[in-house]
């Protein structure tokens, strides 16, 4: 089994470089890092921008080939993404930008997961009832709603929230309070910014997985097995939960994995919402700036989750059927 | 209450109202059921016979409305929560399941699936008490090696196996009644043999009330003490075994007992069909609901509903006319008379001309591993070299377990392409030599009947598409197609005018006739049947079946008949072949295989049917065999028999040594073949 999930790891390490190295390319042929003087007044001359982006290493006058091999061996000895525009290091601001993010994201997707599976399986039990339209209908409406507007929605909601307590006790811009004093205060703080965010991500992922859990829970509901559970004297919520609930985590696992991605879309959006310099912001910026590096590297970041997601998703399938396991 | 019976069943109904309609499962039935009793409930599908089952666990969908009373030991059942029912679900009541492959949860052990019956009910019970309680009940229902098989999971099991498990965990907390629901019809008849001795001694060992449900009236035979027939949701007939088997009161049984075959007495008559099908549940006639069916049907019982009327002790019966069948005024013979064969003069000539010879056919699937670097890490020997043939107007009966490559070997012969190994000739031309025209061609002579009627029929098609479309392929112009489609319809007993309707507004019966008709189309002068009538109910299997005698006996036409019922196989087959692991093991005509078995899997083939007469059932000595078909991965060396051979077992060591390396091979033995090298020193007796 382990020498299984090696393989596969190592599987899926060569995939992300792929699309890594792809990426880099596509940058370099959708980007143009010259219009980023060009529009200045005055404008630099030619040697100066030529200059510049020789130092960077995005000239689009060197040959894509020879720029990507440049790029590529860079990372893989030493490690190096390069620079941005501005020349700063791309992997620092990769290392402390993805901290950020990440404790937005982890606790986003680990408390949507959990949530869209206890609707998901409620929903299932409770089939065509009030309470099952209530939490499909309510579903369907969040995953219409475009991330942003959900976040800004959930903006004026806390605002109105503050307004009537009296206080600011929902943050919803930044990431901390800067020069705060003493642990608990602190705490309490993060707690408090990190509120809003997680909770518009996890709403989103809560509706999502909420459709595939119902699904997946009423195709073992009328399993045979829950019956002999029955019959043995479990009775039908413990049955249900014992003999249901585990098996119909089983299929959940594999969707795991693949709505990490949408799932990494959707805090790319949050994070300009409630100002946080995560790499959301730093994906979009660099978009925006004509930064090569720097989009090749925030894209490099989403292929690394996912390749872990993945990874994790088979260990968690492995764990949970063993008629998988070999 | 002491002298309460175990459990009485008052009145009780059970319905499912739709969305326009009720649907009736179960109409007002009324039994009981004394400690250590074995009852048989007898019926086909949707006679209701599970459904009052169900509610006696309380198990039922929450849609269903149940009135009456079930009492268990003077408790009713009905007035308990969910909360109360489970304390005595597994503990005093327990069930056994129809297919054991899904019935246990997939992800946990068997050993934890065992241990939860009895944690639930015992609190005081320890871990490690209830594992070992585990083992030692994985030991009584026969698993080998319990101790390593306890920590296995469900799909390290087969079939069988899994269904040993449910047996353990019905008696692990000794219960006082254990309901099997149909718990061998998903498994092969050796197979089945073993669960019911199982079966058999669990109740010995729990001294438990048993109540056997099956449509299979071979299974209740032997093992029940009475039997109870349930025909549209209301009980038809109750009994002891003797009284219904030997002296039915219902026409209904009656006609059951006369259509099923049976090994001791199929080849000899011919079987006597029960036509039609039982009323919808949703829309039942105010008279008997046998009424359409049956033949000696009078005004009288179109009107009401007989009652069950007592005709003997203990022996009831729900017939307007039961008392004239008890006084011998009506004779089974009167009520169903046997249909005639096709007369002589109808009879097509056969000359005797070779239509099918299979040489030597192999057939092996190599099992690969590694995605982009194949390599080999076995072969599974589907078909091993087989060689059989089939004459003008003959029928080759051909038999086995699951597994053992019947399938293979018609795909093979239907692929009409020549084989890894050895040579099929059709009508004498060897199917390899064939060019794409003639292979064409020559699919007009070999058709193909399937076993499973409902999805062998394009929904979304006309009976009259289904049945043209081969003479579609084969460029007949429309007008003739519509000739024929008329013709055909006519031959396997269906009415022309039916030709515009939809599958599913036929019976399963009727559905298999379409089959047939359509394999008839092309004229061929073969016919490949893939168990076609074990899909059907038992009381419409004698109407097909019969339906193929007359049609091969007017036609001439050759079957390759493939089964693993071998009572069928012996009403309708002139030879059989009985395969094991890809290989022949015995072959012959059926009279003198029947009557004289040599192969000891044969023997024990043959033991392990059940017959539907309780008299020969008791009297019978059975031959078991240990364990299941062996992985068809295995390199087995020798006889690849030996592993389960019961006259291996007995042999002197010295003889033993002979199947443990030499392979045998097909002899003549007698009247027929067998592959068995100490077949004359076979003592085991088949009756």
């Amino acid at each position: 089994m382990i020498v299984y999930l090696i393989r596969r790891f190592i599987n899926y390490a060569i995939l992300s470089m792929i699309a890594t190295v792809m990426a880099y390319v596509l940058a370099c042929l959708a980007l143009d890092p010259k219009a980023r003087y060009l529009g200045r007044n005055p404008r630099p001359s030619d040697e100066a921008i030529n200059h510049i982006l020789n130092r960077l290493g995005t000239n689009p006058d060197d040959p894509i080939l020879s720029r990507t091999m440049h790029w590529f061996t860079q990372i893989i000895f030493h490690g190096n993404f390069g620079q941005e525009y501005n020349y700063t290091s791309v992997s620092h601001d990769m290392f402390v930008r993805s901290g950020v993010s990440l404790q937005l994201l982890l606790l986003g997707s680990f408390l949507g997961a959990f949530f869209g599976v206890a609707l998901g399986v409620w929903g299932a039990v409770r089939q065509y009832k009030a309470s099952d339209q209530i939490v499909t209908y309510s579903s369907y409406l969040v995953l219409a709603t475009p991330v942003f507007v959900l976040g800004v929605l959930l903006m004026i909601v806390a605002t109105n929230f503050n307004n009537a307590v009296g206080h600011q006790v929902i943050q919803f811009t930044g990431q901390y309070t800067p020069g705060l004093n003493g642990t608990w205060n602190i705490l309490q703080d993060r707690v408090s910014h990190l509120f809003l965010p997680t909770l518009a991500l996890s709403m989103f992922g809560a509706a999502e997985y909420s459709r595939y859990q119902r699904n997946a829970m009423l195709d073992v509901l009328s399993a045979d097995y829950i019956r002999t559970a029955r019959s043995k004297g479990r009775t039908r919520g413990a049955a249900m939960v014992r003999h249901g609930v585990r098996v119909a985590l089983i299929p959940m696992s594999t969707y795991f994995a693949y709505s990490f991605g949408t799932l990494i879309a959707g805090s790319t959006f949050l994070e300009k919402v409630f100002s946080w310099h995560g790499m959301g912001e730093f994906a979009l910026d660099s978009i925006i700036k004509n930064d090569i590096n720097a989009t090749a590297a925030s894209i490099f970041y989403v292929s690394v989750l996912v390749l872990i997601s993945s990874t994790l998703a088979e260990v968690l399938y492995a764990a949970l059927d063993p008629r998988v396991r070999i | 209450m002491v002298n309460a019976p175990l459990l009485e069943v008052r009145n009780l109904s059970v319905d499912f109202p739709q969305n326009n309609s009720t649907v009736h499962a179960v109409r007002d039935i009324s039994y009981v059921i004394n400690r250590g009793e074995f009852l048989g409930i007898v019926g086909e599908s949707g006679s209701g016979k599970s459904v009052s089952s169900m509610a006696v666990m309380g198990l039922l969908p929450s849609s269903a409305q149940v009135s009456g009373d079930i009492l268990f030991r003077g408790e009713s059942l009905l007035d308990m929560d969910d909360r109360k029912l489970s304390r005595l679900r597994g503990n005093e009541i327990a069930m056994i399941f129809q297919d054991p492959l899904s019935a246990l949860t997939p992800v946990y052990t068997v050993g934890n699936q065992i241990a939860e019956g009895l944690l639930l009910h015992d609190k005081a019970l320890s871990k490690q008490a209830a594992a070992t309680r585990a083992v030692e009940l994985l030991r009584i229902v026969g698993i080998p090696a319990p101790e390593r098989r306890v920590k296995a999971f469900p799909h390290e099991f087969s079939g069988g196996m899994r269904q040993r498990v449910m047996i353990a965990i019905a008696i692990a907390n000794n219960p006082n009644l254990i309901i099997a629901d149909e718990p061998t019809t998903a498994l092969d008849v050796t197979i089945q043999a073993q669960i019911l001795e199982v079966l058999q001694k669990a109740k010995e060992i729990t001294g438990a009330a048993v109540v056997l449900i099956t449509h299979d009236l071979g299974v209740v035979a032997g093992n029940a003490d009475r039997i109870a027939v349930m025909y549209a949701g209301k009980l038809v007939e109750t009994g002891s075994v003797d009284d219904v088997f030997n002296r039915p009161h219902m026409p209904y049984t009656l006609g059951l007992l006369r259509s099923v075959p049976n090994l001791i007495t199929a080849g000899k008559t011919r079987l006597v069909p029960l036509e039609g099908r039982p009323p919808s549940l949703d829309a039942l006639p105010p008279g008997c609901p046998f009424e359409q069916r049956c033949p000696i049907a009078i005004d009288a019982c179109r009107e009401t509903e007989p009652p069950l009327l007592s005709i003997g002790s203990s022996h009831e019966a729900a017939c307007l006319r039961a008392p004239e069948i008890a006084a011998g005024q009506l004779q089974a013979a009167d009520v169903f008379p046997r249909p005639e064969p096709i007369p002589a003069a109808d009879q097509a000539k056969v000359e005797g001309r070779t239509v099918l010879e299979v040489t030597d056919v192999k057939r092996y699937f190599t099992l690969t591993r590694g995605a982009v670097f194949k390599r080999e890490i076995g072969k599974v020997k589907a078909v091993d070299g087989i060689s059989f043939d089939i004459h003008e107007g003959e029928v080759l009966g051909l038999v086995g377990e699951s597994g053992c490559g019947k399938s293979t070997t018609i795909l093979e012969i239907l692929e009409l392409t020549s084989p890894q190994d050895g040579s099929i000739k059709i009508d004498g031309v060897d199917v390899s030599t064939l060019t794409k025209d003639q292979r064409l061609a020559k699919r007009k002579d070999i058709q193909v009947v399937f076993q499973d009627p409902m999805a062998a029929l394009d929904p979304r098609l006309t009976i009259e598409d289904i049945v043209a479309e081969p003479l579609t392929v084969h460029n007949v112009s429309k007008a003739d197609q519509r000739r024929r489609v008329g013709e055909l319809l006519d031959t396997v007993g269906l009415e022309a005018s039916m030709g515009s309707r939809y599958p599913h507004e036929f019976s399963g019966g009727q559905r298999q006739r379409i089959g047939i008709a359509r394999a008839l189309a092309t004229e061929p002068k073969l016919l490949i049947l893939d168990e076609p009538v074990s899909a059907l109910d038992v009381s419409i299997q004698a109407g097909v079946i019969n339906l193929l005698e007359d049609l091969k006996e007017r036609l001439g036409l050759s079957y390759l008949f493939v089964a693993h019922d071998l009572a069928v196989v012996r009403q309708i087959a002139d030879k059989v072949a009985v395969m094991y692991l890809g290989r022949i093991v015995e072959s012959g005509r059926v009279a003198d295989v029947f009557a004289r078995p040599h192969h000891p899997y044969t023997q024990a083939l043959m033991s392990a049917v059940p017959i539907p007469d309780p008299d020969a059932e008791r009297s019978r000595k059975r031959i078991l065999l240990d364990g299941d078909l062996p992985s068809p991965t295995d390199e087995i060396s020798g006889c690849r028999f030996h592993s389960r051979c019961p006259l291996f077992k007995v042999l002197d060591p010295s003889l033993q040594q002979r199947c443990l390396t030499e392979d045998p091979q097909l002899r003549v033995i007698d009247t027929s073949s067998a592959a068995c090298h100490h077949a004359e020193l076979n003592t085991l007796q088949v009756t």
